[in-house]
């Protein structure tokens, strides 16, 4: 098995991630963000949340597939990234678009449907970015903290939906964000198919894999370390 | 006046209606009265539209910038996103360009758009529009009241709504390749909303011609309404008997009726009409009901249920 990278790739990694945040900035700053650049930036910020969430849960699928044990060390900053832009997302409507009226959210929430589904995908990922820590890893223990984490299976389908609720006409970019995610949430159940009818088998300790997940994390958190 | 009619069969192709020398001998024309910078918007500039006067009803809020207006666009036509309609509107080709109107009255026929706009004083109209979506804009208008070009075509007590129809053309409309709508596009007003004088026809803004992504040449423009009431690029005009159908309402019948007056009390099932982001301020303002024009048409629908028509 090959060892992690020489290059600091998660430096590297991680400014490439933050990109997209600047591009926002840059173009707020330049004014071209169109006529209307609060529902520009509110968008924008959500679609990254989706873009990030369906990387994250496509690396371990990858990282099985093709062999690449090294995707794993990226898998928290990922999914920790999908939670920034979807914290900026959220944001961005309390703030730039409601500007804090917080009867008129208040209301929303309740009334509308897309903002219910999406505050309730939001709501999901705070739990798994608050246990993304190694400590809360291993006060939770490997199997339960998988079995929480299993919770961006519910979370990603539903910011999906808000999306697709949202939109008046054309159904392209939500079905896309949409059929990626089924698409790896159906490869994970497959996958996970032969152990689930195990009576015994969480997915952690018990399953016929080589390498169990928790370990592989270790590994990289190890190589954090090194340096 | 009615002089002017070409009479053509209504199968043919509406881009080949009017034909090539006569289209050739009206640019002359034009040319010298200065009145109309007639080449496609999108290949030449706008030219500034002469002859406006100052037509009754302006507001007088500070009108959107003319960038915001013709480049935040709805006309899912020549694209779905906001932006496509600008970066597409060279493939609109707005000249020759000829205007059906026909059904339910005594001098129904087929019209060169700027023989159908002759005739008519262009008059400046500084309006709000309110988007379904929650946003809005002030935009200064040049067109002339529909009530005015419907009255030259004799309508008959038979025509109780008007229904019109935007152009049919996906080599020049690449929006209607997809199946977003119904196409062609359609909407309708009943007949006294279409007769009113606030409702007018634009065939500019800002004082020059319509861009191709603001509705060019010709559009509808009824300001008490929703956006998507105010139909673009019309090549048909038609005074029916019966309430027409219309594109948005088609398309979801629970979200957009066939009314679709600004009303902030009652909500798009999917978000709230209470509030308006107008295009280029922070704070979103509270939407006024038929978009501050209830004095001069509330009276039209006394009586009704604003819940039900909505």
């Amino acid at each position: 098995m090959p060892r992690c990278p020489r290059i600091p790739w998660k430096p590297v990694i991680f400014v490439l991630c933050l990109l997209p945040l600047a591009m926002l900035a840059h173009q707020a700053a330049m004014g071209g963000l169109g006529a209307n650049p609060i529902e520009k930036v509110t968008r924008s910020l959500g679609e990254w949340a989706l873009r990030f969430l369906a990387i994250g849960l496509a690396m371990t699928p990858l990282r099985r597939a093709q062999g690449w044990v090294w995707l794993a060390q990226f898998r928290r900053m990922i999914g920790l990234y999908a939670f920034f832009y979807a914290c900026l997302h959220v944001a961005s409507y309390v703030v730039l678009d409601q500007f804090f009226d917080w009867p008129a959210i208040g209301k929303d929430l309740v009334k509308r449907p897309y903002i219910t589904v999406g505050m309730a995908a939001f709501l999901l990922l705070v739990p798994l970015a608050v246990t993304s820590t190694k400590g809360m890893i291993r006060r939770l223990g490997g199997s339960r903290w998988r079995r929480l984490h299993r919770l961006v299976y519910l979370a990603a389908p539903l910011g999906a939906v808000h999306f697709l609720m949202l939109v008046k006409a054309d159904l392209r970019d939500p079905l896309f964000y949409g059929v990626v995610l089924a698409l790896l949430l159906g490869h994970r159940l497959l996958s996970a198919a032969p152990t689930l009818f195990r009576p015994t088998a969480g997915r952690g300790r018990m399953t016929n894999r080589r390498k169990p997940e928790l370990p592989a994390l270790a590994d990289c958190r190890g190589s954090e370390i090194d340096r | 006046m009615m002089g002017m009619l070409i009479r053509q069969g209504s199968d043919i192709r509406s881009a080949e209606i009017t034909p090539r020398r006569l289209y050739l001998d009206r640019r002359a024309f034009l040319a010298g009265m200065a009145a109309v910078a007639a080449l496609a918007p999108g290949l030449a500039e706008a030219a500034p539209l002469a002859g406006v006067v100052a037509g009754p009803f302006s507001t007088d809020e500070q009108p959107t910038s003319k960038e915001s207006a013709t480049s935040y666009n709805n006309f899912f036509e020549l694209g779905p996103d906001k932006e496509d309609p600008k970066r597409n509107a060279g493939l609109l080709r707005t000249r020759p360009w000829a205007v059906t109107v026909d059904g339910a009255c005594a001098r129904p026929g087929t019209v060169a758009v700027d023989d159908l706009i002759r005739p008519h004083r262009l008059e400046e109209r500084i309006y709000r529009l309110r988007c379904v979506e929650g946003w809005s804009m002030v935009i200064p208008w040049v067109g002339f009241p529909l009530a005015d070009l419907l009255r030259r075509f004799e309508p008959t007590s038979a025509a109780k709504f008007v229904a019109f129809a935007t152009l049919y053309a996906p080599d020049m409309m690449p929006g209607q390749r997809l199946p977003l709508l119904k196409w062609p596009y359609a909407e309708g007003l009943r007949i006294d909303e279409a007769m009113h004088p606030l409702t007018i026809l634009a065939v500019g803004m800002y004082g020059e011609d319509l861009p191709a992504q603001d509705g060019a040449p010709l559009r509808l423009v009824v300001p008490w309404k929703y956006g998507f009431k105010s139909i673009k690029s019309i090549v048909r005009i038609s005074l029916v008997e019966r309430q027409p159908p219309t594109a948005w309402n088609l398309r979801a019948p629970d979200e957009y009726g066939f009314y679709a007056n600004v009303n902030p009390a009652v909500d798009h099932p999917r978000w709230s009409q209470a509030k308006e982001r107008r295009i280029g301020e922070f704070f979103r303002r509270p939407t006024l009901p038929f978009n501050g024009y209830g004095d001069q048409v509330a009276g039209l629908y006394a009586g009704m249920d604003l819940r039900r028509f909505f």
